[in-house]
C-alpha cells in the first residue's frame, strides 16, 4: 500500500532543477551531526533546537549579547509572583499564512509541557496558561520563579490550527508507530522556512520574505548538510563545497587557519564536560556500588591529568574546570574553580583505603556529543588504569548511550551541560543535581540524593532577589564540589571555520548558529 | 521449460521467506523492542499496552506471518531514530545508490573489457603481466582506503572533484538524479571510481580467463591453421564468446555492488541506502536494518533468478543439467 | 600450453615417477615448486607474508610497548613523529599516535589480530563447509536438500551485509563487559557466516561423484564406517580447489575485518586491529600527523596484496586449464 503511494507520486513528473542556481546568497552549512527531527519538542537536543530556531521562534529571544529581547511577545509584566502576563506581537503570520494569536501560544505550551514531552524539563515552573484576548495571555507558575523568560527563549511556537489539522497536538510518540506530521514538516514564524529535508543528507531553508522583523541577514537560502566524518568535513571546506562548518575539528584548526580563503572563529564554550557516577545501591551487575564511597570518587578525580588532556587531546583549546559551570554563568565562584593536580599514587592509596583496588567498572561515553570525546575517553581509560582502576570503555552514539546513562547501566558516564537556554546555574542545579522528582532531576542519571542540596536549590527557585538567589546557588555548587557529586573536567572548545565568502556571523558563547545574523559577500 | 521456471521461482520465494525470517529474528535477538522504543517516563502499564498493541504477545509464527505480510506491501514500520516510515526513508535514498551502482557498473565494463582483452592477447608480455599484477593490487586495496586516497588527491590537493555528497539533484517524480546538473555529475566521479575499482579487476580477470580458454579450443586452432588472421580470431570469436559470462556476472554482481556501496557511501557521505543502513547500525535502528536486509536480498535473488531463467531460455541444455 | 593430467591431484602427491627420493627432493622436483620458482612475484609475496606473520607473532618479544595495556599508553608520548623526522624519539621508530601508542607495536599487534581473525574465520568456515558438504554429497536426499538450501539463503545476502548484521546484533546481545573480550570471536563468526557455502558446494559436488566410484562401493560393502570413507577417501580428493579458495578467502577475511573495524563495528580501540588504527588515524588526516594513518594503510595493503598474490599463483598453478 505504502509503496504504491510512493510510486503514484512518481507519476506526477515535476522538475525542480535550477532554482538554487538563481538564488543569490546560498549558505552551504555543514554540521557534525544531523538534527534529530523537525519537531523541536520530540527530542531534547540543543543542536536540534538551535537549528529549528531558524524556522520557529519563542516569545522572547537572546540578542547578540545574550540579553533577552522581545520576539513573539512585545511586552510582559509580573502580575503576581506566580502569574505573568504577555502581550503578543500583532501582524505576525506563520509560513503557511495563518495569523499568530494567543491560541497558538496556548497550544504550544500545552504540547511542550505534556507528560510525554522530552522537553518538559526545560519549563520547570510552568503550571498553566490562559488566554485573555487574542493577543494577550497569562502564564501561571507553580510559585515565584525568576527564570521564566530565559526558559521561554527556546519554547518554540507552533500554529494551533496547523497542529490540529495534522493531528500533532501532542509530542511525537515514536512508540505509537505513526509518523508524526511535525517530524518532517515545519510551519513557524521564523526568518527562514523549510523547503525540503532528507534526513542525514540535507535540510534546505529559504528566506521568509514575510518575516515580522527587519532582517539583518542577506541569505536567500540555507543548505544544511551533516558530515559526520571530521576529515570529510574539513576536505569539503578546503575544496570550497561548504561555506561554514560549525564544528571544526580542533586538531585541524592549524591547517585550516593556514589555508588561503578560510577563516577560523574560536571562543570559549559554556559547555562543561563532567563525569557522573551511578549512585544507586547496586551497580548494574549486582555489585554493591563502590562509587557511593567518597574516597573512590576522589581517587577518580586524582587519577585524571586534566592538564595533559587539555594540552594533547584538546590541543590547548579547552579550559580546565574545577566547578561544574563556566565562569560566564551566573552563580560562578572562582574560589570553587580549583582542582587538585593529578596524583595517581594518592589515587591508588585512596582506592586501597576504600578496599577497592583494581576496581572494574564501565565508562560510558558517546561518539557524537562532545568535542574529541572518543580520544578523551581513551586517554581517561589509560590514566584510570595507571591509578589502579580497571575501566572498560563503552562507546556509541548518544541516542544509544543515553538510555544506558539514565537507566543505571553506566557505572561512570561523561555528560556535558551548557546551562542553555537558561544561562544560569539554576539550570544545572535543578535538572542535574537535584534529586529526581517531577521536573527536577531529569538529568540526575546517577540517581543521587542530597537533601541539604535539594533544600538550597528549592530555596533559590523562589528567591526573587538575584544576588540572594545566586548566593544560594553558589552554596549548592560548593556542596556539589565537596561531595564530588560530579567531577568537572573542562569547558570544551568551540570552533567554526568558514570560507571568506562569509562576511559576518554571530558566534556567541552558547555555540548556536544564528544565520539570521549572518551576512555573506 | 515452464516447470523449470516455476521451480526456480519457487526456490526464490523460499529463499526470500528465509531471509525475511532472519530480518524478523534480528529484532528478537537484539533485545526487547518495547524497552528500546519506550521513553523513560513510560509506566509498566503503558509498556504492557504497547506490547499488546504491537502484537508482541502473539505466538512467534503469527508475528512472523504478520511481518512477511507487511513487508510484502512495503510496510517495514517506523524508524526508531527518525520517526519516519522506513519504506519512505529507503525510497528517498534508492535513486542515489542506484545511480552510483549503475555508473560504477558502466565504468567497470568500459575499462575492464579492453584491459581483459589486452592481458589475454599479450599473455606473457611485460605489459600484460604488469596489468595482471596491478589487478591484484586492485582487489587487495580496501575500498575505504581507495576512497580516502581519491579524496586526498582529487578534491583536497587538486580540487577538481567534490569530496562528499551528491551535488545538486533534479527530482523526476519519485526519482532523483544528479546526472542533469554539473555539480551532480561532478559529485558522481570519485565515488563511482572507488566503487568500480574492484569490479574492473573482476571483469578484466574474467575476460582474460575466458579468452584464454577459447583460444585454446580446437576450433580456434583449426581457424589458425586455416590462416584466419589473429585479430579476427581475437575479436570475432574469442571476445564474442566471453561476452555472455561477462554480462551474466555483471548482472549478478549488481546486487553485491549495491551492498558493497555502503562503504563507498560512508566514505563519500553519499546519501544512499548504504549510508542509511550504516547509520541505522550505529544507532541500533532495527526496523531500518531489517528492511535494508530484505530489500537488498530481494534485488539479489531477483537478479539471480532472472539470469538463471534467461540462461535456460537461451541454452536448453542447462535445464537438463540442473 | 601442455595439459598435464597430474596437476589435478593434491599437492602432496604430485611426484615424478623417477626415483624414491626424500620428501624434500620430491617437493623440489614437483610442478608446484617449479611454477613457484619461475614466478618472482609469488616468491616475493610468500617471503613477505612469512616475514610479516613472523614479525607479528613474535612482536611481544621485542616491541617497546604492549598497545593493549592501557597503563602503558601515556598522552605525554602522543603524536611523536617517526624517528627520521626532526622531533623523532627513540624507541618510537614510526612515531606514536594520539594516545601515545607506539606505531610499530600497534601495527604489529594489529597485524596479529588481523591474521588471527583471518585464519580463524577460514578455519571455521572450512570446518563447517567441509562437514556440511561431505554429508550433503555423501548422504544426498533430505540432508542434501536442507544443507544446500541453507547455503542458498546465505548466498542470497551479500557477504559484507551478513558480516555487518551479525557483528552488530551479536555485540548488542552481549553484555557490556564481554563486548571487548568477545569482539574478535564475534568477528570470526560474522565473517565465517557466509564463507562456508563455497567450500560446502565444492566438496558436495566431489563427494557426489566419488560416492559412485568403485572403491567407495567396495568400502561400503566391507562395512567401513561412513565417516571413515568420507574423511579418509573422499575429502583428500577435494583438497586442491578448497586450498586455493581458502587462500583467497583468507585475504577476503582480512579485508572484511578491516572494513568492519573501519566502520566502527569491529575491533574496539582498546585492542586495535589495522582497520581500527586506520579509522582512528583517519580523524587526523589533516592535522599533520600523517604517520598515524599512512603506516597502518601500508601494512594492511601489503598484507592483503601478498596473500592475494600467493593465492593467485596457487590458483593458476593448480588449475590445468590456465597453464
Amino acid at each position: 500500500m505504502k509503496l504504491n503511494k510512493a510510486l503514484l507520486t512518481g507519476i506526477a513528473l515535476t522538475i525542480l532543477g535550477g532554482t538554487a542556481a538563481q538564488a543569490d546568497n546560498v549558505m552551504r552549512w555543514a554540521g557534525a551531526k544531523d538534527i534529530y527531527s523537525l519537531d523541536p519538542y520530540s527530542y531534547g537536543d540543543s543542536y536540534t533546537i538551535a537549528f529549528l530556531n531558524h524556522v520557529y521562534e519563542g516569545l522572547v529571544r537572546y540578542d547578540e549579547n545574550l540579553e533577552i529581547e522581545p520576539a513573539l511577545a512585545t511586552e510582559w509584566e509580573i502580575v503576581s509572583p506566580s502569574l505573568w502576563r504577555f502581550k503578543l506581537r500583532e501582524g505576525v503570520t506563520f509560513h503557511d499564512g495563518a495569523e499568530f494569536t494567543a491560541d497558538d501560544v496556548l497550544a504550544s505550551l500545552a504540547r511542550v509541557s505534556h507528560e510525554t514531552s522530552p522537553l518538559r524539563g526545560n519549563l520547570p515552573a510552568y503550571k498553566s496558561a490562559t488566554k485573555i484576548d487574542d493577543h494577550t495571555i497569562e502564564i501561571e507558575l507553580s510559585g515565584p520563579y525568576p527564570l521564566l523568560l530565559n526558559d521561554l527563549t527556546n519554547i518554540h511556537i507552533f500554529d494551533d490550527s496547523w497542529m490540529k489539522a495534522n493531528n500533532s497536538e501532542l509530542p511525537t510518540d515514536v512508540s505509537a508507530q505513526v509518523e508524526g506530521f511535525a517530524t518532517f514538516n515545519a510551519n513557524g514564524t521564523g526568518p527562514f522556512k523549510l523547503e525540503s529535508r532528507v534526513p542525514d543528507s540535507s535540510t534546505v531553508l529559504l528566506k521568509n520574505a514575510e518575516w515580522w522583523d527587519e532582517p539583518r541577514h542577506n541569505l536567500d537560502r540555507i543548505e544544511f548538510t551533516p558530515i559526520t566524518s571530521a576529515p570529510t568535513r574539513v576536505a569539503a571546506l578546503l575544496s570550497g563545497e561548504i561555506d561554514l562548518v560549525d564544528e571544526a575539528p580542533v586538531q585541524d584548526l592549524g591547517r585550516l587557519s593556514a589555508s588561503p580563503g578560510i577563516q577560523v572563529l574560536e571562543r570559549a564554550n559554556l559547555r562543561t564536560i563532567m563525569a557522573g557516577f551511578n549512585r544507586k545501591e547496586k551497580l548494574a551487575d549486582g555489585r554493591d556500588n563502590p562509587f557511593n564511597d567518597l574516597r573512590v570518587r576522589q581517587a577518580f578525580e586524582l587519577a585524571l591529568d586534566k592538564d595533559l588532556i587539555q594540552k594533547r587531546v584538546m590541543r590547548g583549546k579547552s579550559r580546565n574546570a574545577g566547578t561544574i559551570i563556566a565562569p560566564e554563568i551566573p552563580g560562578y565562584d572562582a574560589a570553587l574553580d580549583q582542582f587538585p593536580a593529578a596524583d595517581p599514587a594518592q589515587a591508588q592509596k585512596l582506592l586501597k583505603e576504600a578496599g577497592h583496588e583494581g576496581l572494574p567498572f564501565v565508562l560510558t561515553c558517546t561518539t557524537d556529543a562532545y568535542v574529541n570525546e572518543e580520544e578523551m575517553c581513551n586517554a581517561m581509560v589509560s590514566m584510570l588504569t595507571r591509578a589502579g582502576f580497571k575501566p572498560t570503555l563503552d562507546i556509541g552514539p548518544q541516542a544509544v548511550q543515553t538510555p544506558k546513562r539514565s537507566g543505571g547501566q553506566a557505572d561512570v558516564y561523561l555528560v556535558g551541560w551548557a546551562n542553555e537556554p537558561m544561562l544560569d546555574s539554576y539550570s544545572i542545579l535543578v535538572q542535574m543535581v537535584e534529586s529526581k522528582s517531577g521536573t527536577a532531576g531529569v538529568f540526575n542519571w546517577g540517581g543521587w540524593s542530597y537533601p541539604q542540596v535539594d533544600a538550597l536549590i528549592r530555596q533559590a527557585s523562589t528567591e526573587m532577589d538575584r544576588d540572594k538567589r545566586l548566593a544560594l546557588q553558589t552554596e549548592a555548587l560548593k556542596a556539589v564540589k565537596d561531595e564530588l557529586i560530579l567531577v568537572p573536567l573542562h569547558q570544551q572548545p568551540m570552533a567554526w571555520a568558514m570560507s571568506d565568502k562569509v562576511e559576518d556571523v554571530a558566534q556567541l558563547a552558547d555555540n548556536k548558529v544564528r544565520h539570521w545574523l549572518t551576512r555573506m559577500k | 521449460m515452464l516447470v523449470f521456471i516455476i521451480k526456480r521461482l519457487f526456490n526464490a520465494i523460499f529463499v526470500m521467506l528465509a531471509v525475511a525470517f532472519l530480518a524478523f529474528a534480528i529484532f528478537r535477538v537484539a533485545g526487547d523492542p518495547v524497552e528500546m522504543m519506550a521513553n523513560e517516563q513510560m509506566t509498566q502499564a503503558d509498556r504492557d499496552a504497547l506490547r499488546e498493541r504491537m502484537g508482541l504477545n502473539d505466538p512467534m509464527l503469527v508475528q512472523y506471518a504478520r511481518f512477511v505480510a507487511n513487508a510484502a506491501t512495503g510496510d517495514f514500520g517506523m524508524s526508531w531514530r527518525n520517526g519516519q516510515e522506513v519504506i519512505g526513508l529507503i525510497a528517498d535514498r534508492f535513486p542515489a545508490t542506484m545511480e552510483l551502482v549503475l555508473m560504477a557498473t558502466l565504468l567497470s565494463l568500459i575499462v575492464g573489457l579492453p584491459l581483459g582483452v589486452l592481458t589475454a592477447i599479450g599473455r606473457g608480455r611485460w605489459f600484460a603481466e604488469s596489468l595482471q599484477f596491478i589487478s591484484i593490487i586492485g582487489v587487495s586495496l580496501p575500498s575505504f582506503v581507495v576512497g580516502i586516497i581519491l579524496i586526498l588527491i582529487f578534491s583536497v590537493t587538486l580540487g577538481i572533484a567534490p569530496a562528499f555528497g551528491r551535488g545538486e539533484v533534479v527530482r523526476l517524480g519519485w526519482w532523483t538524479t544528479g546526472l542533469l546538473t554539473s555539480s551532480g555529475r561532478a559529485a558522481l566521479i570519485l565515488p563511482s571510481i572507488a566503487l568500480a575499482l574492484y569490479q574492473i579487476t573482476l571483469i578484466m580477470r574474467l575476460v582474460r580467463a575466458e579468452m584464454l580458454e577459447v583460444m585454446r579450443s580446437d576450433f580456434v586452432k583449426f581457424a589458425r591453421a586455416r590462416g584466419v588472421p589473429r585479430h579476427r580470431i581475437w575479436f570475432r570469436h574469442a571476445l564474442r564468446n566471453c561476452l555472455m559470462p561477462v554480462v551474466t556476472m555483471t548482472a549478478m554482481n549488481v546486487g553485491a555492488l549495491i551492498a558493497f556501496a555502503l562503504i563507498t557511501e560512508t566514505v563519500f557521505q553519499w546519501p544512499g541506502m548504504g549510508m542509511l543502513f550504516i547509520q541505522a547500525v550505529t544507532f541500533l535502528d532495527f526496523p531500518v536494518m531489517s528492511a535494508y536486509l530484505v530489500i537488498i536480498s530481494f534485488i539479489f535473488v531477483m537478479l539471480n533468478t532472472a539470469v538463471d531463467i534467461a540462461y535456460a531460455v537461451i541454452d536448453p541444455r542447462l535445464r537438463e543439467a540442473k | 600450453m601442455s595439459s598435464d593430467p597430474e596437476v589435478n591431484l593434491p599437492a602432496e602427491i604430485i611426484v615424478r615417477s623417477d626415483g624414491p627420493d626424500g620428501p624434500l627432493t620430491r617437493w623440489q622436483k614437483s610442478d608446484l615448486w617449479h611454477s613457484f620458482t619461475s614466478k618472482p612475484s609469488a616468491m616475493i609475496a610468500a617471503a613477505l607474508l612469512l616475514v610479516m606473520a613472523l614479525a607479528a607473532f613474535t612482536a611481544p618479544l621485542y616491541v617497546p610497548q604492549n598497545p593493549y595495556d592501557p597503563a602503558q599508553l601515556d598522552l605525554l608520548n602522543a603524536e611523536i613523529p617517526p624517528i627520521w623526522a626532526a622531533d623523532g624519539q627513540w624507541p618510537f621508530l614510526l612515531g606514536t599516535d594520539t594516545q601515545g601508542r607506539d606505531m610499530v607495536s600497534a601495527i604489529l599487534y594489529g597485524s596479529r589480530i588481523s591474521i588471527i581473525i583471518g585464519v580463524a574465520s577460514v578455519a571455521l568456515s572450512l570446518a563447517v563447509g567441509l562437514i556440511f558438504g561431505l554429508f550433503a554429497g555423501y548422504f544426498g536426499g533430505l540432508t542434501d536438500t536442507i544443507l544446500m538450501r541453507l547455503g542458498d539463503i546465505f548466498l542470497s545476502i551479500p557477504t559484507i551485509l551478513v558480516a555487518i548484521l551479525v557483528s552488530a546484533v551479536a555485540r548488542q546481545a552481549l553484555p557490556t563487559n564481554l563486548r571487548e573480550v568477545g569482539a574478535a570471536a564475534v568477528l570470526v563468526f560474522a565473517i565465517s557466516m557466509s564463507a562456508w557455502v563455497q567450500y560446502a558446494r565444492t566438496v558436495r559436488a566431489q563427494a557426489a561423484v566419488e560416492r559412485g566410484r568403485e572403491y567407495v562401493q567396495a568400502a561400503r560393502l566391507l562395512k567401513v564406517p561412513a565417516h571413515r570413507i568420507m574423511f579418509r577417501h573422499i575429502l583428500p580428493n577435494t583438497l586442491t580447489p578448497i586450498f586455493v579458495a581458502a587462500t583467497l578467502n583468507f585475504g577476503m577475511a582480512i579485508l572484511t575485518e578491516a572494513t568492519l573495524s573501519f566502520l566502527g563495528i569491529g575491533m574496539p580501540p582498546s585492542q586495535p586491529s589495522l582497520g581500527t588504527l586506520i579509522r582512528l588515524g583517519n580523524e587526523f588526516l589533516f592535522s599533520g600527523a600523517w604517520w598515524v594513518v599512512v603506516f597502518p594503510v601500508v601494512q594492511l595493503s601489503l598484507l592483503v596484496v601478498s596473500v592475494n598474490l600467493v593465492g593467485d599463483w596457487l590458483r593458476d598453478a593448480l588449475n590445468p586449464k590456465l597453464r
